[in-house]
């Protein structure tokens, strides 16, 4: 019983995120889609990965992390180091931006790693504040790092100047501290953005109809419980912690590689909050609440355009009808109310 | 004081415990030596000794306050004793954790019900056999033979347990909308799950009616019938534990006051004092 529904819920999602994808397709081919919202198509993706990748955090170990942004971050200064250093090496886009996003996510499941030991101790309010904090000593880490390469391979600096990385001449400095990366490659596309979220999916649902994603529930329902049947609590923390930040990563690798620049201070307190918005909008555990939330509110302020100065007051008060609307008794009767109606039918 | 988890040489309990007869061969499965804790300056507990066979119900009762569920506590690790220690089948349990006691073989419930509420029937208990369940993080995401294997076998030991209470038709249902009753016996099957040698029963038959209670007693009778482990159990309704309790151990202020079978704790003049308080002899009324 309890399997058939889990599997029901994983089939549609999965079929939403096809259905969609295909409806887009066809939307570019017959050109019936603005130039900007194409140009949203890669970012909407990762931002779906990030908010189904903060929803396990989230919603299902029941952590609230605010700073899931700096695993983006590491995830995207690290894939596109990769992406920039293997040009030669690995002539295929598609396949540099796949390794790309492999090395982000595993920096940013060792930065998850490291983060999570201390912090997954801590509970509640303060999980939070830590967490946050995190982020931010990410942003401020990577606006200081400086990155080049040349015959000799990578060459690191950290809180001097791209001159001190001492590249010989040829040599190209991939990321210049507060300036961020320039001259990205393109190598994001929707189809690749498609592909990572159909893998997060797979990933995120068949680890929460599993023995640990059973056990990482467990934990968020009742700690003390779950200790009581002999569940590690923290193996298990870190295991859903460290998914997410891997996830993350992969996600901000994508985003990254889809614009030509990219700075650190992107990936700050704000975004953290607005994949959590994602999430929290969603529905907590709810995996497919995460992606409609994350492509519906990406898309809207560029819809809301019409509205000029007022787009972002149009967009907070979207978002409170939304929340008012999703949680009135009446509204979330409605599905059950469908389902005796039909069967009622089928009855007579 | 001693290794953990090694063999330890205490001197033997006095044997003021009733062991019944089928057990009188065997080393008991359950010894508190000596066990005492102080939260702050607080003795909460103090020079407790006691021991359970491998098949016998113990009840341990006391008025409120008197450091029963501390006691439970102790015995699963929540807190680490200030003095004296616990042997599990003769073994040391100093320093274990919760988690490792556990799979060293005792399961508890709790006093107010401790279920994983957003969860259904099905994956309560599959979370009580999740240490017999084995594969890992990895056969679980990409849903490998030994994935569905374990899963298959795990609901159908899932259905076993459950048949145990008559449970098997609840088996989709969210845990935390089920009858208060039926999530008392959840828990305990969720707790048998883990295959334990000793289950703590924390107030196994609070909130129940005579009806469920009997049904209760029968059930708990049954268990360890069929799985041939000792249950220690806490409990305020003395019909029950004079009805299946073989030894009994009565607690108060934190102090053992007796032990003993259910018949001779009946008729022991400070038992009866703890419970309704003593006559004073000038006419003063009686203290509590």
């Amino acid at each position: 019983m309890n399997l058939q529904k889990s599997t029901l819920n994983a089939v549609f999602t999965y079929t939403l995120v096809v259905v969609a994808f295909v409806v887009a397709q066809g939307l570019i081919k017959s050109g019936n889609i603005s130039s900007t919202l194409r140009g949203q198509l890669a970012p909407i993706c990762a931002y779906i990965v990030m908010a189904v990748s903060l929803n396990l955090t989230v919603g299902i170990l029941g952590e609230l992390s605010l700073g899931h942004a700096g695993f983006m971050s590491v995830g995207a200064f690290s894939g596109v180091v990769a992406c920039v250093s293997l040009a030669n090496v690995i002539p295929l886009e598609p396949l540099r931006l796949v390794v790309g996003m492999l090395v982000g996510a595993s920096c940013a499941s060792a930065v998850g790693f490291f983060i999570g030991i201390p912090v997954l101790r801590l509970g509640g309010d303060y999980l939070a504040i830590v967490t946050l904090a995190c982020g931010e000593i990410i942003k401020n880490l990577v606006t200081c790092m400086y990155v080049g390469m040349d015959s000799h391979g990578l060459h690191f600096s950290f809180l001097t100047s791209a001159s001190a990385l001492q590249l010989e001449k040829g040599g190209k400095v991939i990321i210049n501290g507060p300036m961020g990366i320039a001259g990205i490659p393109k190598l994001s596309t929707f189809t690749m953005g498609f592909m990572l979220v159909m893998f997060t999916l797979f990933i995120v649902m068949n680890l929460v109809n599993s023995r640990a994603g059973r056990a990482i529930m467990a934990l968020r329902d009742n700690r003390i419980a779950a200790e009581s049947v002999g569940i590690p609590v923290t193996k298990y923390k870190l295991m859903a912690f460290v998914t997410s930040a891997a996830l993350a990563g992969a996600a901000g690798a994508l985003y990254a590689m889809n614009f030509s620049t990219v700075v650190a201070t992107k990936f700050n307190f704000n975004t953290s909050i607005l994949i959590l918005v994602y999430v929290v909008l969603g529905g907590l555990g709810n995996i497919w609440g995460s992606v409609v939330a994350a492509a519906v509110l990406t898309v809207l302020p560029e819809m809301l355009r019409g509205f000029n100065d007022y787009r972002m007051l149009v967009y907070a008060v979207v978002l409170i009808i939304v929340m008012i609307v999703t949680n009135n008794a009446r509204f979330k009767a409605i599905p059950t109310r469908l389902k005796k109606r039909l069967r009622g039918a089928s009855n007579v | 004081m001693f290794e953990r988890g090694q063999k330890t040489k205490l001197a033997p309990l006095p044997a003021t415990i009733f062991v019944p007869e089928r057990d009188v061969d065997k080393q008991p499965i359950l010894e508190a030596h000596n066990l005492g804790i102080d939260f702050g300056g607080l003795t909460a507990l103090d020079g407790f000794n006691f021991a359970v066979s491998p098949t016998e119900i113990a009840g341990l009762i006391g008025p409120n306050g008197a450091g029963k569920t501390t006691v439970f506590s102790l015995l699963s690790k929540v807190y680490q004793p200030t003095r004296g220690a616990i042997l599990l089948n003769g073994r040391d349990t100093m320093g274990m954790s919760t988690v490792q006691v556990n799979r060293a073989g005792i399961a508890r419930t709790f006093q107010n019900i401790r279920l994983f509420n957003n969860l259904t029937v099905e994956d309560n208990v599959k979370l009580g056999l999740h240490n017999h369940i084995k594969y890992g993080m990895l056969s679980g995401i990409l849903r490998t033979p030994n994935y569905w294997k374990q899963e298959k076998s795990a609901a159908m030991r899932v259905k076993e347990l459950l048949s145990i209470f008559n449970m098997e038709h609840m088996v989709g249902k969210r845990a935390g909308s089920l009858p208060y009753g039926a999530q008392r016996r959840l828990e305990i099957i969720r707790a048998l799950a883990t295959g334990p040698k000793v289950l703590l029963l924390d107030e196994p038959a609070a909130g129940m009616n005579p009806s469920e209670t009997d049904e209760l007693m029968e059930n708990i009778v049954k268990v360890r019938d069929t799985f041939q482990i000792a249950i220690v159990l806490i409990e305020h309704d003395m019909n029950l534990v004079m009805g299946i309790c073989e030894g009994i151990c009565v607690l108060n202020f934190g102090k053992i006051i007796a032990k003993g079978a259910p018949g001779d704790i009946q008729n022991n003049p400070l038992v009866i004092e703890a419970y309704l308080g003593r006559q004073k002899k000038d006419g003063q009324h009686a203290e509590s």
